[in-house]
């Protein structure tokens, strides 16, 4: 009996950067993955069995608001961690957007003091790229970079100002960090609810065009090939923002990007009986855009999927759709909704689900993650394929209920989630 | 035809028939407003409560004369002098309402889909009473009333729907109703006043007044707006009248009888001159008069609906 131990029987282990995609088991020692291979005889502390489930590197999540501190209310690092492990994910990026935000050391020091006492997967910190993302002035880089930020993003708003977002990006080349784009001209977005066309007229909402997106996806890779330097797209929802990125690539530009799982499984109309729970930025939209989400997943040029979770309480969303906040849950319900939408839909293969939820996003955020090759970290997500189940807003560890997915069924279910080595998360 | 609906939200989702029942409903009541005793026992022993949260009188007033008619006791609440200055939500001020056993409340908001929230947090019946932008749907109901008194029909009409289009619950009213009994329907307004994708709803979309007149048989003239979004572009107003305003050289040049229809109230000099206001093809004031007949068959019909759900229990 090996101390410390956990073995996962006779899955089919899917891992695209070690090339494996079949029948194994994996032995994990203390945090570590210490073999993967076929019929593993050594007695294990702890043994799952697998079989007829899927095993991939545990998803990286590199778009989440857990709101600690300030907003406790909504969610905090214990239960959106707790989300994360119902949902098969062991890594998140926690975006600044809290109260305070996240745009100092000390700051930084703060949030990594709660995540140190409550966190039940990784958590990795995102700094904002401006003082209180109001962008005016830059924060220390230097300094956030050293005390623990693995990335910067304004998330939830755009840095207006072309001038300082240039000056971070070359300062991001320089120093070696990532800066994250929420793309959105408020010039012409303001006051908006919905994606604006037949729908918002049908509604009687102000629209929120597909241009306020993708001109701002424009003018931040474009700065960014003057700065020479990486930048990544947050939440992709138009066809234009997609071509556009397509075109970038092609120029050799070093732009990722990521999307959401609504973007790729529900369109604007789900949003016309009002339901607030369909309400997001940017918003839903037409039917081209999500199969030219689709094609970006497929194509290699949308590099991630990210939830975007964004909870927040029933007193904030059960209000009049114009006033409701926007942002849906995520964390829950990615994995069975790529599965349903993405491998039913012949979109994405299990290795290229994996790469998209795992590889890709920890690569982006240069993190060692994302692989279930001997020596790394023991993160892993192991699901039923096949096992359909209905989402249900008592059963979600979020302390929100503000899921786009309530009452569907989705097909793809979490089994077991392990993270460093421990079983966090086990299905009844 | 049976009337089912708990509540009158739009027009959007209500079939041909169930328009048409409204309409048949209304012209049975219509006559009570002419007696002696203004008075039915329909509503007897039940509450309608008018929770206003945008100022308005002539719908709120024609609500409550309508209830009346039909013997409910009628109460009515301004927003502005509420609990809802108090900071209490929407859903809170309706389920309180509801603990007060009102029977049917009859809403006015500004934000679009409130009556829809309203109504699926509610048991009792919610009637919308123009909502933002959306719908409002008592008013493009007397307006097919009164076309069809007028020409007999609605089908195979020509209407033409004039005004700020992309700000009005009038517009999206009427192009459903009319769309649905067969009439087809011209959107006419300046481009910057004609929301995206409005073809989509069935209707043709016209930027010149006289081409969108010429063949009509009616023009339902909307109330400018000016007010309203005052940070976005709009025409000015002498500058409107000149390019959209509904004047009685218009009238003739069509070589037509067109009706007039207007929402109220009036901007005269806006979007209509005054001598057409006061002309003999404006059918305003009798617009007025049928509100009160088409709301009591609004009243009536969910509130029987109501009492069917219940029954049924």
């Amino acid at each position: 009996m090996i101390k410390d131990s956990l073995l996962i029987k006779n899955g089919r282990v899917i891992d695209p950067a070690s090339r494996t995609d079949g029948i194994k088991d994996i032995l994990c020692c203390g945090n570590r993955i210490i073999s993967v291979d076929s019929g593993i005889n050594e007695k294990a502390s702890k043994v799952i069995d697998a079989s007829g489930c899927i095993v991939m590197p545990g998803l990286v999540d590199m778009h989440v608001h857990l709101r600690e501190p300030g907003r406790e209310d909504k969610e905090s690092v214990s239960s959106g961690t707790a989300a994360a492990a119902r949902g098969g994910v062991t890594s998140v990026l926690a975006m600044p957007n809290t109260e305070p935000a996240i745009d100092s050391a000390e700051n930084v020091a703060l949030l990594k003091k709660i995540i140190r006492c409550g966190a039940r997967v990784n958590v990795f910190i995102s700094s904002a790229i401006t003082r209180e993302r109001q962008g005016k002035e830059l924060v220390a880089f230097d300094l956030l970079k050293k005390s623990g930020a693995a990335a910067f993003s304004d998330d939830g708003c755009s840095v207006d100002s072309g001038e300082l977002l240039l000056k971070a990006l070359v300062k991001s080349r320089d120093k070696g960090f990532l800066i994250i784009c929420h793309c959105e001209d408020r010039k012409l977005s303001a006051g908006g609810a919905v994606n604006l066309g037949p729908v918002s007229t049908r509604m009687g909402l102000k629209g929120i065009s597909a241009e306020s997106e993708y001109r701002r996806v424009e003018r931040d890779i474009s700065l960014a090939a003057k700065a020479r330097a990486r930048v990544h797209i947050a939440h992709v929802s138009c066809a234009e923002s997609v071509e556009i990125i397509a075109r970038a690539k092609k120029k050799g530009i070093r732009v990722t990007a990521e999307t959401a799982p609504h973007y790729f499984s529900l369109t604007e109309e789900a949003v016309l009986g009002y339901d607030t729970n369909m309400k997001m930025n940017p918003p839903l939209r037409r039917r081209e855009d999500l199969e030219a989400v689709k094609r970006g997943l497929r194509e290699g040029i949308i590099d991630a999927i990210a939830s975007d979770h964004a909870p927040h309480t029933e007193n904030e969303k059960e209000v009049e759709f114009h006033l409701a906040e926007f942002g849906v849950t995520g964390l829950e319900t990615e994995l069975s909704v790529a599965v349903t939408e993405l491998i039913n839909g012949g979109v994405l293969d299990w290795r290229g689900l994996a790469e998209k939820m795992s590889l890709n996003p920890s690569s982006i955020l240069g993190i060692k993650k994302g692989t279930l090759s001997e020596g790394a970290d023991a993160d892993a997500v192991i699901f039923s394929p096949r096992e359909e189940w209905v989402v249900n807003a008592e059963d979600f560890a979020s302390k929100s209920r503000n899921s786009s997915f309530l009452g569907k069924k989705l097909q793809g279910r979490v089994r077991y989630t392990v993270c460093s080595g421990k079983v966090i998360y086990a299905a009844e | 035809m049976i009337w089912a609906r708990k509540d009158l939200l739009g027009l959007e989702e209500l079939s041909r028939e169930e328009i048409e029942l409204i309409l048949d409903t209304a012209e049975s009541f219509k006559e009570v407003s002419s007696r002696e005793i203004k008075k039915v026992p329909a509503l007897r022993g039940k509450t309608v409560v008018n929770l206003f949260y945008e100022p308005s009188t002539r719908t709120r007033v024609s609500f409550e004369i309508a209830a009346k008619r039909l013997s409910a006791d009628v109460i009515n609440i301004a927003a502005e002098t509420s609990s809802v200055r108090k900071g209490e939500t929407l859903i809170d001020t309706g389920t309180n309402i509801q603990a007060l056993k009102a029977d049917i409340v009859v809403i006015r908001h500004n934000f679009s889909g409130a009556a829809v929230m309203l109504a699926r947090k509610l048991d009792i019946s919610v009637v919308n009473a123009g909502d933002g932008w959306h719908e409002h749907p008592t008013q493009a109901l007397l307006d097919m009333f009164t076309l069809k008194e007028k020409l007999g029909r609605i089908e195979g009409l020509r209407v033409c729907v004039v005004g700020d289009i992309a700000h009005s619950r009038v517009a999206r009213s009427n192009i459903w109703g009319l769309t649905r009994l067969g009439a087809k329907v011209t959107v006419c307004a300046p481009k910057m006043l004609i929301p995206p994708g409005i073809e989509q709803m069935g209707v043709d979309v016209s930027y010149d007044i006289d081409e969108a007149l010429s063949g009509a048989d009616a023009v339902n003239v909307l109330r400018m707006q000016f007010e309203r979004d005052a940070r976005e572009a709009f025409p000015r107003e002498m500058d409107y009248f000149r390019k959209f305003g509904i004047t009685r050289e218009r009238i003739k040049k069509t070589g037509r009888n067109i009706i007039v229809m207007h929402p109220g109230p009036l901007n005269r000099g806006i979007e209509i001159a005054s001598d057409v206001a006061d002309g003999a093809n404006s059918v305003i004031l009798e617009q007025v008069t049928n509100g009160i007949a088409v709301r009591m068959a609004v009243l009536f019909l969910v509130s029987q609906a109501h009492d069917k759900r219940f029954s049924a229990d």
